[in-house]
């Protein structure tokens, strides 16, 4: 498990690009749902 | 089907909601799919090691951010050509989504530079350019519209730039071979033989096909709120 998370030592370039593009779309999501229900 | 029942706003609401319920269903299934080959399934890369399955999301993203980008021009240009409303709500539905992509495709390039080459930016190399100059076309947009107050004027106003913006689109793709800049050429393309192995090139697809999935379900969404703010 532990292997798998550091990713042979690129660990901040892989997670980082996969972290980033995740909170992103989470956040659209998010932003997209709220104007959903708010009116 | 009845398109043009369809190309009234209030009758392609209802519909916006179920494609968005089901591509939004179909996006997280093909995601789950595709992030378990490009983590389990496809080998490690002889050259660039784990940094590699970086490119599962950034290509994808590169290409939905080129691919929607067309798609806005296409619904501006049908606006100002058959002055329907709905042609207008959906470029202006699609562009926050396309901006989201291309600076995911930035940012994963970035981080993917810098391992394998050495740096995480190039100022002057001609796809991240033009790729760069992608996500200031989907900004002006998007403020160009915000800037007019009458939404019908707006959108004739923002469909002339994203007209004239279609042509970067080409200039993104073949700018790793008109300039050869730092850059690769293309792994995949229609032309030729996919330069990767089969199960690399299918994690890559199938997290093309979430986005594009994703894309869809986020644009059918906002383009109800549009519906809604507007009042029409």
């Amino acid at each position: 498990m532990s292997e798998f998370l550091q990713m042979g030592g690129y660990a901040w370039y892989v997670w980082g690009s996969y972290g980033v593009t995740f909170a992103c779309l989470a956040l659209e999501i998010l932003l997209l749902v709220k104007r959903e229900t708010k009116n | 089907m009845k398109w043009f029942w369809y190309a009234s706003p209030q009758t392609f609401y209802p519909l916006a909601a179920q494609l968005a319920r089901w591509c939004g269903l179909a996006a997280v299934v093909l995601a789950l799919a595709g992030l378990y080959i490009g983590f389990f399934v496809a080998p490690t890369d002889a050259q660039q090691g784990e940094a590699y399955r970086i490119i599962f999301i950034h290509v994808p993203a590169a290409w939905m951010s080129m691919f929607i980008y067309v798609v806005m021009a296409f619904w501006a240009g049908i606006g100002l050509a058959f002055n329907t409303r709905l042609s207008g709500m959906m470029a202006s539905a699609l562009a926050p989504t396309g901006a989201l992509f291309t600076f995911i495709a930035l940012w994963t390039g970035a981080l993917w530079g810098r391992p394998t080459w050495g740096t995480y930016w190039v100022w002057g190399d001609a796809r991240l350019m033009s790729e760069l100059i992608l996500l200031f076309l989907y900004f002006g947009f998007m403020a160009l519209h915000a800037s007019i107050e009458d939404p019908r004027r707006a959108d004739r106003a923002a469909a002339l730039l994203a007209l004239v913006g279609v042509v970067n689109i080409p200039i993104i793709y073949y700018s790793v071979k008109w300039w050869n800049t730092l850059h690769q050429g293309a792994s995949v393309s229609l032309s030729a033989a996919p330069k990767m192995a089969a199960t690399m090139l299918s994690g890559m697809l199938v997290m093309a096909l979430a986005f594009w999935m994703y894309s869809v379900a986020a644009a059918m969404l906002r383009v109800r709120g549009i519906i809604r703010e507007r009042g029409s």
